[in-house]
């Protein structure tokens, strides 16, 4: 399904579909980027991108945005989903950058933005505390006055790839007498600094991507605080609605029907009942795609004549994630027996599996893809926004 | 993608829920309902002063040639108010295999008059145990001097009893489930044609039709009838699913109204998450099948490739989206869901009725599979 492009649009389409063609490169096409890849490995595409002036579509271009209208961006991430490039790493340039170039002060964003642009920062998310989940506003980590610093004390988790980064942004704590949202700041915190100490969570697909983030009495200047005390949770809110923009998948789930189309027609022989049932089903999630992809492409179409999506968001992110869990969940099935054996962790040594090459990373997938539904805001939470919001309820 | 009407659409549009909205509200229909014939005259010829039978008609035969776009906005609102007059029967699927495959003379001799609204057509292709298969026919048809004579029955005809024309599917060559059938224009008065009249459960007149040496004459090309009848349906799909969208719609704002003012526990029932989630997904499955609606109907404009692969998915997706919206709402307007005197349960009938026109969502879900050329 195509949006109506005009001819400008049609050829920066061109355009981005033969950059990637050229330029994607080839050492990052392993079985799984999301989890077989080094840090250097996944900021090569980052930095390609970034030379290119492509890095941060949403930003505006004074600050090192590319200036490109809503239909541009969403060709150029429909484009990139579609040829399976690997997203640069989002809480640097979608999440924190906004922030900072929204409510940060001159001296912040002449620091931080070029290293964002650039690949040199990498950022992770110190929000969810372990008795702060979908209720995030009741962070407990604090943050106190000592000087022209704070000191910092608390346990941030499920930190994706904290392991990478060079800096955190953090809800802390500032106020403990004001209301849970209300006593709340938005504060950077260099990750070299004493105190922080990162420990690995593994999955239950094998894979490290998350971790505990412990910071104790660790100091932190006080001009690393984002706008004002105590309105951390306004920055916190604008950057969840970052979060959530763009995650229908479309091209991703697309790409992940078309390969479970080819495990299924290997797999299972077009006599057994089974392949009947299995058609059906992959009949029913191509729909809900293609649903999804018609909404996206209405709502896209809305927003470029200037009209509010409203909680559009919330819809991608619940439907996105379900689609894509049912994709990986029928790969899984498809693949029978191998659907056992589970793939080694890249960086250990035990990289044998058994069974055909397409279904090495069915099972880790299927398990990874857990999450999706819970992170960025639970699909239980996103509902409620859309009652809220939509409903009027 | 998103359709930005043309004032043209915006005007059709506007002018077909004014009429609604002043002459068929829930009380008008019922009464319509309830009337000997079941349908009113009095809309249809309203319906014709407005240019709606003349809407999706090209220019070159005496429409206005506003295609599927218009069909889609004149049966989203007719969804919306449960219109029960043969729309779809007359103008999408009689008017459109007449403009489709009819000569040049049938269709300056048959077109005029269901746009100025004198005439009602309905089509006949199903047959005892045809199910969905337009090639399941043992309805014959012989030759007889420039005419085709048919003899044979039909079942489930929709909007017969109020038709004057029928188009009938009949066997010209081959055995039962052989693509050797052929389509006929019959008169409704014709000797050798009997009907047998009932309601259905969405409110409208049917009947089984039988044909005892009828005369009849042929429409399109003899033994062309199966791929007329599939081109027609996926027409008849777009028109299908538009009024269901229009369906789901008020189904989701009549439950959620009644949400926030049906009161159990002390407190109203909308402030339950349990039915908020539910309200939720009602309401993505409503956004998610009106822009489905919207791709097919522009894609039927552009006759693009795949088009009929494309028909099945939206009929099984929205299909199966009005039927969980139709499901909830009924349960989430408890007991009043279920009685007669609400319309939730009209709705509810309504939105059934469709699912099992031309096919219901488990056959299209197989035929949108079943026509993947990358499976």
């Amino acid at each position: 399904m195509e949006l109506k492009l005009s001819r400008e649009d049609a050829a920066f389409r061109d355009e981005v579909r033969s950059f990637i063609a050229a330029n994607y490169p080839p050492e990052m096409r392993v079985p799984n980027p999301e989890t077989d890849l080094t840090k250097e490995q996944s900021l090569l595409w980052h930095r390609i991108l970034h030379k290119k002036g492509w890095i941060a579509p949403l930003w505006p271009k004074e600050y090192g945005g590319p200036g490109w209208s809503v239909t541009q961006r969403f060709i150029f991430e429909q484009e990139t989903s579609r040829a399976g490039t690997l997203p640069p790493f989002a809480f640097s340039v979608t999440m924190v950058g906004p922030v900072i170039y929204t409510f940060g002060n001159e001296a912040q964003k002449k620091k931080f933005l070029p290293r964002i642009l650039s690949g040199e920062d990498w950022w992770c998310q110190g929000y969810s505390e372990p008795g702060s989940g979908s209720d995030l506003a009741t962070v407990r980590t604090k943050a106190v006055h000592d000087g022209d610093h704070y000191i910092v004390n608390g346990h941030k988790t499920w930190t994706t790839l904290a392991q990478h980064a060079d800096w955190i942004f953090c809800l802390v704590r500032t106020d403990p007498s004001a209301k849970p949202q209300s006593g709340i700041s938005f504060l950077l915190i260099d990750m070299k600094s004493p105190g922080v100490t990162v420990r690995p969570i593994i999955t239950i697909d094998g894979s490290h991507e998350v971790n505990d983030v412990f910071l104790e009495n660790v100091r932190v200047p006080a001009e690393n605080l984002i706008g004002e005390e105590n309105k951390g949770w306004t920055y916190a809110k604008f950057l969840l609605g970052n979060e959530r923009t763009s995650m229908a998948g479309i091209g991703r789930s697309t790409r992940y029907i078309n390969k479970m189309k080819q495990i299924v027609r290997a797999e299972i022989p077009a006599e057994d009942p089974a392949h009947l049932e299995f058609l059906r089903d992959i009949a029913r999630v191509e729909l809900d795609v293609l649903a999804l992809e018609a909404t996206e492409l209405r709502v896209v179409a809305q927003m470029a004549r200037g009209i509010d999506p409203g909680p559009a968001a919330s819809l991608f992110k619940i439907r996105g994630t379900e689609i894509f869990q049912a994709i990986t969940e029928l790969t899984h099935r498809a693949i029978g027996n191998y659907g056992l054996a589970i793939r080694e962790h890249p960086v250990s040594a035990n990289r044998f599996m058994p069974g055909p090459d397409y279904g090495h990373t069915a099972s880790e997938k299927y398990l990874n893809a857990r999450k999706l539904s819970i992170y960025g805001g639970s699909n239980e939470i996103q509902r409620n926004i859309i009652a809220k919001a939509v409903l009027g309820l | 993608m998103d359709i930005q009407f043309t004032e043209e659409q915006e005007l059709l549009r506007s002018s077909v829920q004014r009429l609604l909205r002043d002459q068929y509200d829930f009380e008008a229909r019922r009464k319509i309902v309830a009337s000997e014939e079941g349908f009113s005259r009095k809309q249809w010829a309203a319906f014709a002063e407005l240019g709606l039978l003349a809407a999706p008609f090209s220019e070159g035969a005496g429409g206005l040639g506003g295609g599927p776009l218009s069909t889609m906005i004149v049966m989203h609102e007719f969804g919306r108010h449960l219109v029960l007059e043969p729309f779809v029967e007359t103008v999408v699927l009689a008017g459109g295999l007449i403009e489709h495959v009819g000569t040049k003379e049938q269709q300056q001799s048959f077109i005029p008059s269901i746009i100025d609204g004198s005439k009602i057509w309905t089509l006949a292709w199903t047959e005892k145990g045809s199910r969905f298969d337009f090639a399941d026919v043992t309805t014959r048809a012989r030759r007889d001097g420039s005419d085709y004579v048919l003899t044979g029955s039909k079942t489930m005809v929709i909007a017969a009893p109020w038709a004057d024309h029928l188009i009938v599917s009949a066997r010209t060559s081959g055995n039962d489930r052989d693509r050797g059938v052929s389509l006929f224009v019959v008169d409704r008065r014709a000797s050798g044609l009997d009907l047998q009249s009932f309601k259905t459960i969405d409110g409208r007149r049917a009947a089984e039709v039988s044909l005892r040496d009828v005369r009849g004459q042929l429409l399109g090309a003899e033994g062309e009838g199966v791929a007329a009848l599939e081109a027609c349906r996926d027409r008849a799909i777009g028109a299908l699913c538009a009024e269901a969208v229009g369906a789901i719609g008020e189904l989701n704002s009549a439950t959620l109204d009644y949400s926030k003012t049906r009161k159990q526990f002390g407190t109203t029932i909308g402030s339950f998450q349990v039915l908020q989630h539910r309200m939720v997904d009602m309401f993505i499955a409503h956004q998610e099948a009106l822009s489905l609606m919207q791709h097919l109907s522009l894609s039927l404009g552009t006759g693009d490739s795949g088009l009929s692969r494309l028909a099945s998915g939206a009929k099984s997706k929205i299909g199966y989206a009005g039927k969980f919206v139709a499901d909830q709402a009924v349960q989430l307007h408890g007991g009043m869901g279920m009685t007669d005197e609400l319309n939730v349960g009209h709705y509810f009938k309504r939105i059934s009725s469709i699912n099992i026109q031309f096919g219901d969502p488990a056959f299209h879900l197989l035929r949108y599979a079943q026509l993947d050329t990358a499976a």
